[in-house]
């Protein structure tokens, strides 16, 4: 038996204990009082017959089949008994409807459904800790892949909306605090099925406390945390949490890769783009002297920034800095006297870094006017002033909830890609330019899928076997060929070929494949769908790689010579 | 004194000593056994059931299990009352009292542990 029938139970003791009392004196009055049948003679009637006439009457469904003609007596007693059952019944009814609307019952309820959701989860699933801006954007990207995700947070306002998300695929989600371990559980962190376990709540104690939760309770399962500082990340990542994600941080080092190579910044975001998003166009921040609003945790890491960069920063801070060699101006930056001061009519570009979206605005209009054309920064704090922000149209605008997001797709979706994104880092314009021209001729502008191909028994048997003949070569232009035609290309490419510990970026695709490779593939959804059979199916297999239709049978393979 | 263990206590002892009452004499005879006695302990039976429900102890399981086939038992001997031929003035054949109280008195058996598990609950505690 459930929690909720217990308590359902518990609660109904007094109004059943009534109404058993109720039936049992009254049929004790039916069978005593003697009944006159039509010729006279005395009658009773035995305990069934009063049980039966209890049932309906009491009921109110007032059946109307008595054996015999009531007498006076009897329609008395009757008549009194009605009264008692009615108030009877109301008593439960009463308490039934009370009990629906009990609060605690309703939890223990909604615990109950939430519990047999979780447990019919049979497919691989997340569990995404706080379900704030960040955690719905991830949310609705994860259901775009088509991944599960188990989702709690402390607001019953925020898992209220989740219902209004039109997830292509159930999403079970929980109120609760996540720094209960049994929360957690309940969430399925323990079950084999949990390939992860994401917090993004905007407490940095409660996602740590969940990193440990999980660490101690399930070792096997990875979490991905978010922190907002930078001692908070160092103390997380020693607590075990796999990946720490500063949006912050993070921003930073995209600045600088935006600022040396655009082209790989423009591949990256694209790359880990969110779904149903497309390539956007080249955003290069200038060089030359920049001025930085607000020097709290965003402004220093952007500082921080440019600074690698060597480029030349002036800070407006309405707080007293000790900032050693950078210049400082005090105040806020919405007025066009602090920025003059800041040198605005010689700077190349301003990022306006306050918490506060108001004074980011006032800040990005005021350096306008006092400059046309000033590339300028706006942080975006909450996603309610999202229209007010495209209005303003900044160059960048810094989102923290959609940079966690697409570093959680860019780790989500397979290890190979982080590797493959690493690799862009470090790469200089030209190349990255010519990545994207030869994916986008190929796949188009919409963000890509992004998936890995392993040459093992497992994950592609009809390969596995082809590669273990000498005469049988496979290559990576084979997975890229249409199973109905195979002229024609799936819109895929291979981003990345792992052979031992080598890992070659943007391979050949003229290169035999080898036993043990794995292969990152960027492409369309339908490619990825596609290449499953080649790797599966030894038929489609001969026809992709050999272009010949082999016959399936024996006999028919018999009857027109040719073997596989 | 906790009035709730003083009715819960009362309605599972009046459930057995009624069930004794009615079993008691000798088996197929219809005078030794009296269809009010059933009836009384029939309907003690069924609030002692009521009164076990919510009780998530391992103790409150085996309580409450015990009031169920309890109950069963008596269902089933009413069942047999109420469909078995009558003589022409109402008399039961002594062969259906038979298995009305052979019934009845597994349900005793029933009663009587639950007994026993009130006792020992009772015992168990220091208060």
């Amino acid at each position: 038996m459930n929690d909720a029938a217990l308590v359902a139970l518990r609660r109904l003791r007094a109004p059943i204990v009534l109404l058993v009392l109720v039936f049992a004196v009254g049929i004790v009055g039916l069978v005593l009082i003697p009944g006159t049948d039509a010729a006279g003679q005395p009658w009773r009637m035995t305990i069934f017959d009063a049980l039966y006439f209890m049932s309906y009457t009491a009921s109110t469904i007032g059946f109307g089949e008595i054996p015999q003609a009531f007498n006076t007596a009897q329609r008395v007693w009757v008549t009194l008994i009605i009264y008692a059952s009615v108030i009877g019944w109301a008593y439960l009814v009463a308490n039934l409807l009370t009990l629906a609307q009990d609060r605690a019952f309703r939890t223990v309820l909604e615990a109950g459904r939430f519990r047999r959701q979780v447990r019919a989860l049979r497919e691989p699933f997340y569990v995404i800790c706080g379900f704030g801006e960040t955690g719905a954007l991830v949310g609705r990207a994860l259901d775009t892949l088509g991944i599960r995700f188990v989702a709690i947070d402390i607001s019953e306002a925020r898992i209220q909306e989740l219902d209004l998300f039109d997830l292509a695929q159930d999403a079970p989600a929980m109120i609760g605090n996540a720094r209960d371990p049994e929360n957690l559980v309940a969430a399925g962190m323990t079950r084999p099925q949990c390939r992860g376990v994401l917090t993004l709540t905007n407490d940095d104690q409660a996602n740590l406390a969940v990193a440990i939760s999980v660490r101690l309770l399930n070792p096997s399962v990875p979490v991905l945390a978010r922190s907002m500082s930078r001692d908070a990340s160092a103390n997380m990542a020693s607590f075990g949490a796999d990946h720490v994600v500063n949006p912050f941080a993070k921003f930073g080092e995209y600045l600088a890769i935006a600022i040396r190579s655009p082209g790989s910044h423009r591949l990256m975001s694209w790359l880990t783009g969110l779904p149903g998003t497309t390539l956007e166009p080249e955003t290069a921040p200038p060089r030359g002297h920049w001025i930085v609003c607000g020097y709290g945790r965003f402004g220093s890491e952007v500082v921080q920034a440019f600074r690698g960069q060597g480029l030349d920063v002036t800070i407006i801070d309405p707080d007293e800095l000790d900032l050693g060699e950078l210049r400082l101006v005090r105040g806020l930056g919405t007025d066009a006297a602090t920025l003059e001061r800041a040198g605005v009519r010689g700077a190349v570009g301003i990022v306006a870094g306050t918490d506060d979206d108001v004074v980011n605005l006032a800040i990005a209009v005021t350096a306008r006017e006092a400059r046309p054309g000033i590339f300028t920064i706006v942080r975006q704090n909450l996603r309610t002033n999202r229209a007010l922000l495209e209005a303003y149209d900044a160059d960048i605008t810094m989102v923290s909830s959609e940079i966690i997001a697409h570093e959680c797709l860019a780790l989500l979706q397979t290890p190979l890609l982080g590797r493959f994104l690493e690799t862009v880092k470090g790469k200089d314009d030209a190349w990255a330019d010519r990545v994207i021209e030869r994916l986008q001729a190929v796949i188009g502008v919409d963000v890509p899928d992004a998936w890995r191909v392993a040459m093992d028994a497992v994950d592609a048997p009809a390969c596995c076997d082809a590669l273990g003949r000498d005469d049988y070569p496979v290559t990576l232009a084979d997975l890229c060929r249409d199973t109905t035609d195979r002229d024609r290309r799936l819109e895929c490419v291979p981003l990345l070929l792992l052979r031992g510990t080598d890992s070659l970026v943007l391979p050949d695709e003229t290169m035999r494949l080898q036993l043990g490779d794995e292969v990152l593939f960027a492409g369309r959804p339908a490619a990825r769908r596609a290449q499953r059979p080649v790797l599966r199916n030894v038929n489609v297999r001969d026809y992709v790689v050999r272009g010949i239709d082999v016959p399936g049978g024996w006999i028919w393979q018999r009857f027109t010579h040719t073997t596989r | 004194m906790n009035l709730e263990k003083v009715v819960f206590a009362f309605f599972i002892i009046l459930a057995a000593t009624l069930n004794f009452g009615f079993v008691i004499g000798e088996i197929d005879n219809p005078l030794h056994h009296h269809v009010w006695e059933f009836f009384a302990a029939f309907v003690v039976n069924v609030v002692a059931t009521v009164l076990k429900f919510g009780d998530r102890t391992q103790v409150g399981a085996t309580h409450l299990a015990t009031s169920l086939v309890a109950l069963l038992q008596l269902a089933a001997a009413a069942l047999i009352w109420t469909l078995a031929p009558t003589g022409p003035d109402g008399t039961i054949a002594p062969e259906t009292m038979t298995s009305i109280v052979s019934l009845s008195a597994g349900a005793l058996l029933a009663n009587v542990v639950s007994v026993v598990i009130l006792i020992v609950e009772t015992t168990l505690q220091r208060r």
